[in-house]
């Protein structure tokens, strides 16, 4: 990377933050809620594609660890647990552990046989959800009786306030992302890349591509965890339908959408997943058929994605001019 | 014994569906090399259209051979304009334009019929019960028991020793090589596409008086014939058979013995087969 670029980058990011900061300011409430559901879909987006766009490993149950970490916290706070935070790491434990038992099994597999048996999976958590109406509750979900208020700095601030809700969101994203740029520009995450390109090379020169993987897959597991758990504070309640597989198509879709190629590609398929959404459900409750009818040309044309296009069409340019 | 029978019987039927419906997705992946996510919205569409046919001429056998070529012509369309343009690319933006193509049918399929249910009553050849022990049985379903087979026999006898069997077969397995004798491979793609979503709308046409419409048919059935294919074997036709046959007697015996757990078995079955075989019951290593 030049320095020039980096200079660019910083500046982008810069901007991205700010404009993010600056969101309660500018944005009527409503509004607000939705960019705090887009960063909570987002984050889960960017954790399905540490696996997708990083591994080369397409994943079609990430919703079910997002499932496991919204009961994790909902049964932490029901069962009398008092401090978010706690909460939240029980999201992240429980995603992490529901991935290493399911990607033991998972991660042997390829392509097709991946994405199958991560949906039969899925599936299978989604079903003990849906049954195990004593610990779940059921179809009905688990409602968040109460949602402990955030200490901070010795002033109690309550999450039922939108802007609140949004700005500790923001926070915790923010953190994840942070940590997930880092796990990807590790050696780590060059290995992974590495899989994705060619894994006999690699195991060749003596890397374990099946631990590697599962690294991958409990990390993802763990972010998506946190992500479900910050979804349950947001809407009170964890409900079955958010780990069915019509929900794993999600993550699938906005990462298409952004880019899968480009680190902040799912986040920005996420925006525009949810932007459109409000824009068409305005008109019609028909939107899925305009989903469709957009990803066609995007999966055929543009498969660098919205932002992965954009970013390239912005790079030949420079390039061009002296 | 009388419900031992009758779990049979309905296994048996169901199986059957499937097993017409895991063909053509089976079919269609070890020719063209791509699962198709939109086969169930094919077999969806099959039913309705059936269903449409029936309004004009009330026939059901017009309705079971009209609706379900009217589906494999937007087969064809869909083919030659869309899937034709990923062939070759990766296996997982395949698997994402059939997706897309699923939701589009889908909504379609709610705009133009709208969410609610709708029943298509059975030929009065085949309405109507036949004594079953103390109860009674549907005949529908013991048709659809017999059906299947024969279907599944007659393709399996064109692919195995026709001409076009043969070239369709030896397309799937080289393509250069296919190309490279004079078999115009592309056509061919089309017309094996063609037939593929003829056979999910022929299932659904014949799922129609046995269960009821709804834009949510489709997905079931998708994940079912997923399921199906993957443990069978991909691309393989006795796997299909197998496999189905498997899913459905396991469904309805899971009924009586699993309660509501019934749900997880698929998933549970896809697993297991996977884990001990990681190609499926009838597949060969890639």
């Amino acid at each position: 990377m030049s320095a020039a670029h980096r200079t660019k980058t910083v500046l982008a990011l810069t901007l991205a933050l700010a404009l993010f900061l600056a969101g309660p300011l500018i944005l009527p409430i409503y509004w607000l809620m939705i960019l705090t559901e887009i960063l909570i879909m987002g984050l889960l987006a960017m954790s399905f594609n540490l696996l997708f766009g990083y591994t080369g490993l397409l994943s079609f149950g990430q919703a079910a660890f997002f499932g496991v970490g919204a009961y994790a916290t909902a049964l932490f706070l029901s069962k009398g647990g008092s401090s978010l935070l706690v909460g939240l790491l029980a999201a992240l434990g429980a995603g992490a552990l529901a991935a290493v038992v399911v990607g033991y099994f998972c991660v042997r597999r390829d392509e097709i046989y991946f994405a199958m048996i991560t949906l039969g999976f899925g599936m299978m958590l989604y079903t003990v959800a849906h049954n195990w109406s004593g610990l779940t509750g059921g179809s009905d979900g688990l409602p968040l009786m109460n949602v402990p208020a955030l200490n901070l700095l010795g002033r109690e601030f309550s999450l039922f306030d939108p802007v609140v809700m949004y700005l500790f969101v923001f926070t915790v994203t923010a953190l994840c992302m942070v940590f997930l740029w880092r796990v990807v520009r590790s050696p780590f995450g060059l290995m992974l890349t590495a899989i994705r390109e060619n894994k006999q090379r690699l195991s060749f020169v003596g890397a374990g591509v099946q631990n590697l993987r599962l690294a991958a897959f409990v990390i993802a597991g763990a972010l998506a965890g946190v992500a479900g758990g910050l979804f349950c504070l947001f809407n009170s309640m964890a409900t079955p339908d958010i780990m069915h597989w019509a929900f794993s198509s999600r993550p699938v879709l906005m990462t298409i959408l952004g880019g899968s190629g480009i680190f902040f590609g799912p986040l920005f398929g996420a925006a525009i997943f949810f932007g459109l959404e409000q824009l068409i459900t305005s008109v019609t409750e028909n939107w899925m058929i305009f989903l469709g009818i957009m990803l066609v040309p995007v999966v055929i044309f543009f498969p660098r994605g919205i932002l992965g296009t954009l970013i390239d069409v912005v790079r030949t340019r420079t390039k061009h001019t002296p | 014994m009388e419900s031992f029978v009758i779990n049979l019987l309905n296994g048996l039927s169901w199986g059957m569906l499937l097993f017409l419906i895991s063909l053509g997705l089976t079919t269609v992946f070890g020719v063209l090399g791509i699962l198709n996510f939109a086969h169930g919205s094919f077999f969806m569409l099959g039913a309705y259209l059936c269903m449409q046919v029936m309004h004009i001429i009330p026939s059901f056998w017009w309705g079971i051979v009209v609706g379900p070529l009217a589906v494999a012509l937007l087969g064809i369309a869909i083919e030659r304009f869309l899937l034709r343009q990923v062939y070759g690319r990766d296996i997982s933006f395949q698997l994402l334009l059939t997706f897309a193509i699923l939701l589009v049918l889908d909504d379609a399929v709610r705009i133009i019929w709208g969410p609610g249910y709708h029943v298509v009553e059975p030929p009065a050849l085949l309405a109507g019960v036949f004594p079953l022990f103390s109860g009674t049985y549907p005949v529908y379903r013991l048709f659809l028991v017999i059906a299947g087979p024969l279907v599944g026999l007659a393709l399996w006898l064109f692919f195995q020793f026709s001409r076009w069997g043969r070239i369709i077969r030896a397309a799937a397995m080289d393509r250069e090589m296919a190309e490279g004798v004079g078999i115009r491979v592309p056509m061919l793609f089309t017309a094996v596409f063609a037939f593929g979503t003829w056979l999910a709308a022929f299932g659904g046409a014949l799922a129609a008086p046995h269960q009821s419409l709804a834009p949510s048919m489709g997905e079931r059935i998708i994940i079912e014939s997923f399921i199906v294919v993957v443990c069978g074997g991909m691309g393989s036709f006795p796997g299909a058979f197998v496999g189905a046959l498997i899913l459905g007697l396991f469904e309805s015996f899971g009924t009586v013995f699993l309660g509501s757990a019934q749900m997880a078995v698929p998933y549970m079955l896809l697993a297991a087969v996977l884990l001990v075989r990681p190609y499926g019951l009838f597949g060969r290593e890639v």
